[in-house]
């Protein structure tokens, strides 16, 4: 496969018992590409990501990260080799403040033969923290507070600034504006131009038909388990998405697939 | 870099600005307390003008009532030794009832290894093993009485984190697992006559020393490792702390046999300190220390309070069952007012989280 693409599927396919989730699925995604993953509720989407995050094992098919061939144990695999995912679910701890949730579980140590109860680098964290928040734009009065006192656009975008922290390879947000207001969204999706600029690949999966319009370079249609349209933004509109979405369409390389 | 490079719309970083720390409520909750008991040491009718915490005769240097500070830090040492280590499975979101019942049990465990085999030239009448377990090292009773604790703390541990039994029940039956193995390894006599290296653990103000020492260990780990932080991360969220990669299981283990391993160390400092070690010792310590860690700030949902906070707490404690009897109010009183300022801190804990949320 040539090096140019970030992360490249063939035929991934996972069951549920006898419920066929997703089937087949050939995915490709180049380097500084943005794309979206829409569909409606239960054609595939996030079961989709989670065989990439490495949440649960596929069925069948392989995936492809940087030309590597991977298999992800768990998330944490697939964090290590450079894969951030934002979840719907905002995994913060409340009580703790910004540079401890973006270091939360790879915190920055030194004294490391004291084990567990190696010390951490408080000064450090911070540092990239700030570099971290600066890089995605994400503006945060005193990144000292606890997570609690945040709104809803700021924790979120807290997750986010996760994946800039760390320099991700490949960075998947599950719905992340879902759950957010019109300001707090704007902020969001400020920082995925921010990303777009940085040459970051990102899988962005939403309901969000103008937010999607607006993000990314290409929309991939799930339906019913199967992918079913490819779609360069600069080809389609959301009229044609939504025919795609409802099954009054099908694109010409995926007939027969649903 | 400026303090001011992410401020947004105005918002400036000041890092100057630190949020008011809870620790300073109970600390101006404790000078609340003294100042109340000097105050009715003044004015009660039959306290002639007695101090409560300050020197009100001339015949001393210090300005202090020395000898009640003294009594106040002692009284509330051992069990603040296990306040400490239940402070870190509250900050899980845990609760740790068998702390009281492990005292026991391991203070019986480390007394017959600390025997003496002479008393006054007449053999050890309180002898549990025979000779060869008389007169042996320090650091056998020390080491036998922390690995039957570290022991009790893995099986908690082990049960609430890969059995998902819920802490209160399982601590609830080590509860009464550690009474009946206190009972039965002597067959419920007490045992007595400890060497001299180990009457010196528990002597004078050693508990205190313990005590103090144990706190600015424990404060640092809290604070400044590893450990601690995932501590407060499981308590704050504990999917969020799985999704990040902590292993939480393994780490629950680890909390509940340190918590353990302190509450035996205390059953160690008490055997030392009575210079005897019976079944039914260290009666609603785990209470105690539990309501220690609850005045002093510790949420029992989980992810917040600090180890200073709960020494703070157990001053609190000590303050007020010190100053009940200052002010000649029996034990009877004490428990219905340390009971109800339990409820008070657990009332203002709520009522804070509320506030926040």
């Amino acid at each position: 496969m040539s090096d140019d693409l970030v992360l490249k599927t063939e035929e991934l396919t996972k069951h549920y018992g006898g419920v066929h989730a997703l089937v087949g699925a050939n995915f490709e995604m180049k380097k500084g590409e943005h794309v979206a993953i829409m569909g409606d509720n239960g054609a595939g989407k996030s079961t989709f990501v989670r065989q990439i995050t490495g949440v649960e094992q596929r069925t069948s098919g392989k995936v492809w990260l940087y030309g590597d061939e991977v298999n992800f144990a768990g998330p944490l695999d697939a964090r290590e080799a450079g894969i951030e995912t934002v979840f719907q679910t905002l995994a913060l701890a409340d009580d703790l403040d910004v540079p401890d949730n973006l270091f939360l579980g790879r915190e920055k140590t030194f004294a490391n033969w004291l084990g567990p109860f190696r010390l951490l680098d408080y000064k450090g964290m911070r540092n990239d923290t700030i570099a971290g928040l600066e890089r995605t734009g994400v503006k945060i009065p005193n990144i000292r507070n606890s997570i609690r006192n945040m709104s809803g656009g700021q924790r979120q975008c807290v997750a986010i600034a996760r994946t800039a922290t760390f320099a991700s390879k490949l960075t998947i947000m599950d719905e992340p504006t879902a759950a957010l207001g019109v300001q707090e969204t704007a902020q969001v999706e400020n920082i995925i131009h921010t990303l777009k600029e940085a040459g970051e690949p990102l899988i962005l999966v939403s309901h969000n038909m103008r937010q999607v319009m607006e993000l990314v370079d290409r929309i991939v249609v799930f339906r019913r388990g199967r992918m079913v349209a490819n779609l360069r933004k600069e080809d389609t509109d959301g009229q044609d998405v939504v025919a795609y979405i409802t099954g009054a369409k099908t694109g010409a390389e995926f007939e027969g697939a649903a | 870099m400026s303090d001011t490079s992410h401020g947004t719309g105005g918002l400036t970083f000041d890092k100057t600005k630190r949020s008011w720390p809870n620790e300073m409520n109970i600390l101006l909750a404790l000078i609340i307390i003294i100042v109340i008991f000097e105050i009715l040491g003044q004015i009660l009718p039959y306290m002639r003008d007695q101090s409560f915490l300050f020197d009100s005769k001339d015949r001393f240097d210090s300005i202090f009532n020395e000898a009640r500070l003294k009594i106040i830090i002692l009284q509330v040492a051992i069990i603040g030794i296990i306040a400490l280590g239940v402070t870190q499975v509250i900050i899980t979101a845990g609760i740790d009832l068998s702390s009281g019942p492990l005292v026991a049990a391991t203070a019986m465990i480390a007394m017959s290894f600390g025997q003496t085999e002479l008393v006054n030239g007449f053999p050890n009448p309180k002898a549990l093993f025979g000779t060869w377990a008389m007169d042996l090292p320090v650091i056998v009773p020390i080491v036998a009485g922390l690995a039957f604790g570290a022991f009790i703390g893995a099986i908690n541990g082990t049960f609430i984190a890969f059995l998902r039994i819920p802490p209160f029940i399982a601590t609830l039956g080590m509860f009464l697992i550690c009474r009946g193995i206190a009972l039965w390894w002597s067959g419920g006599n007490p045992i007595s006559f400890p060497t001299a290296s180990y009457k010196y653990i528990g002597s004078g103000m050693m508990p205190v020393v313990w005590f103090l020492s144990l706190a600015v260990i424990f404060h640092l780990i809290m604070r400044y490792t590893v450990y601690g932080k995932h501590t407060y991360a499981i308590g704050s969220n504990e999917e969020a702390a799985r999704m990040s990669g902590i292993n939480v299981k393994r780490h629950k283990v680890m909390v509940y046999t340190i918590a353990s391993m302190l509450a035996a160390f205390a059953g160690i400092v008490l055997a030392s300190k009575s210079e005897t070690a019976q079944a039914g010792m260290g009666e609603f310590y785990e209470l105690f220390a539990i309501a220690m860690a609850v005045i002093g700030g510790i949420s029992l949902q989980g992810g917040r309070g600090s180890i200073i906070g709960t020494v703070l707490g157990a001053m609190v404690l000590g303050v007020i069952r010190s100053g009940f009897t200052y002010i000649k109010l029996d034990g009877s009183y004490q428990l219905m007012a340390m009971g109800s300022i339990i409820i008070a801190a657990i009332v203002l804990d709520q009522y804070r989280q509320r506030n926040k949320a």
